[in-house]
């Protein structure tokens, strides 16, 4: 690969993140302004979060199932049965929950967000709103984070609650007492995970949100283009929030 | 537009184009697939910024400033896209209404009105609570013209309104803007569609090659001794487009 083609291939890489960043920023700072287009973010709520609502019900409950299957057959060695509430618990509420309802939004909403944006910019659909007088960031991608703001961290709650439901059936299925397994979760969990648990989901929400406007916005090339920033879109945020996850995680063992 | 070049990709798409918009003159701006017609449009609306030169609106030079600081110039400009641009996830009533809506100064009744009025005016009313996918070629590019006239502008411009209708549906376009400009509005279309270019324009426009070639009403077009003009207006075998 000659130095040219990797010259260039930086700068579109560069240019992207400052364009990324600059769109975040412009629709971060239009969130309390009028007009706030409640109609707009109340339907993006209704297609972004409720419509996620299955997935992520059955990603928690499996998922809590799964967990709390693999954790009895590691600690029934040790006697130590009893703990599978709380290590489902510190697993899903921390980690687990927020990463895996984020990547199905992500799948189904990031694509989505892309490819509704994509789509009236090649049909110039965006253009004309701005002949008539509208700020795009204001009434296309604001609404859309705002949604994902609210809509992802409840969705994450849903994902966790589910979560330990389907590790209690499995636990119960095995024996366990239910006490002892909610007892766990106290034994395990403190506060401030709770906050890791909500804080996660705030950001993953804004960068999936953010993402796929971003590349959204920067379609070109018809139907075909639509459909590969669609793509691009779901990559992009799928290592945005795995890479993001570890910072965060990072940055919040630094206050324990 | 003074001394406007505009280049993408490395190909450049218009070299030192001047155009001056007088109101009450109705323009066509003509030329071949791919001439930059188009961009000429998007370059006075403020969609695209210009290499260099200058886009200058009711006296304010637009280039380089923030679209917002120009708000107030666009809205005495509408335009009807190629395709209609009508919005998907709204009715052809919300669509046409969709600038009254957003400046939000009248009740949702008055717009109610006006919105049906300008139906009424490009003979699509009963279309009203239908969305843009129920809605044929032409008559979409009619809501267009309602959308268009909705807020009431001073130019109105046309990117290739006729394309892809059928030869009633090109009439009845022709006529809605010749009854535009019976009511005072200036309009500026680009084409490659002559018969439609001469029933509703009194000056011509015509580019090739990123060029301004030629400019002046129909009489002097038809004189013009330019190859590419003449060969645009005659086409032959030997046509130096190919």
């Amino acid at each position: 690969m000659s130095i040219v083609i990797i010259d260039r291939m930086l700068l579109r890489f560069f240019a992207d993140i400052q364009g990324f960043w600059a769109l975040s920023c412009r629709a971060l700072a239009r969130i309390f302004r009028k007009p706030g287009y409640y109609r707009e973010f109340a339907v993006q709520f209704d297609k972004l979060g409720f419509g996620s609502i299955f997935i992520c019900a059955l990603t928690g409950l499996f998922t809590g199932m799964v967990m709390a299957l693999q954790f009895i057959i590691q600690l029934k060695p040790f006697a130590a049965t009893s703990y599978v509430g709380g290590m489902v618990a510190v697993t899903m509420i921390k980690e687990l929950g927020p990463v895996l309802a984020s990547l199905m939004v992500a799948g189904r909403v990031g694509s989505a967000i892309t490819a509704e944006l994509g789509t009236m910019i090649v049909t110039e659909q965006v253009d004309a709103m701005r002949v008539e007088g509208t700020d795009i960031i204001q009434r296309l991608v604001t609404p859309r984070l705002k949604a994902m703001l609210l809509a992802l961290p409840l969705l994450t709650i849903l994902t966790d609650v589910l979560s330990l439901l389907g590790g209690y059936l499995i636990a119960a299925g095995y024996g366990i007492n239910p006490t002892m397994y909610m007892s766990a979760f106290t034994q395990f969990i403190v506060p401030l995970d709770y906050l890791e648990g909500l804080v996660k989901p705030l950001v993953f929400g804004g960068l999936i949100s953010m993402t796929g406007c971003y590349v959204g916005l920067a379609t070109s090339g018809g139907a075909e283009g639509v459909g590969s920033a669609a793509k691009k879109a779901v990559v992009a945020s799928s290592i945005m929030i795995l890479m993001s996850d570890f910072f965060i995680a990072k940055i919040i063992v630094v206050f324990r | 537009m003074d001394k406007v070049c505009y280049s993408v990709g490395g190909r450049t798409i218009l070299t030192d184009f001047d155009l001056l918009l007088e109101q009450g003159v109705n323009r066509t701006i003509l030329g071949v697939s791919g001439s930059g017609k188009t961009t000429i449009l998007r370059l006075i609306l403020g969609l695209l910024n210009p290499d260099s030169g200058s886009v200058t609106i009711n006296g304010l030079t637009i280039t380089g400033l923030k679209e917002a600081s120009y708000r107030q110039q666009r809205k005495k400009i509408a335009i009807v896209f190629q395709g209609g641009a009508l919005f998907d996830s709204m009715t052809v009533g919300e669509n046409v209404g969709y600038r009254l809506f957003e400046e939000g100064r009248l009740k949702d009744r008055e717009i109610e009105e006006i919105v049906r009025e300008k139906l009424r005016f490009v003979g699509v009313e009963p279309a009203l609570d239908l969305y843009p996918s129920e809605l044929s070629g032409g008559m979409k590019k009619r809501v267009a013209i309602a959308r268009a006239l909705a807020a009431d502008p001073d130019y109105i411009f046309f990117d290739e309104p006729t394309t892809g209708l059928d030869p009633i549906g090109v009439y009845n376009i022709c006529s809605l803007m010749q009854r535009l400009q019976a009511e005072g509005k200036t309009t500026l279309m680009v084409t490659h569609d002559l018969a439609t270019a001469f029933a509703t324009s009194q000056k011509f426009t015509f580019v090739h090659q990123s060029r301004l070639l030629f400019d002046g009403n129909e009489a002097e077009m038809r004189a013009c001794a330019i190859p590419e003009v003449r060969e645009f207006l005659s086409p032959t075998d030997q046509s130096l487009f190919v």
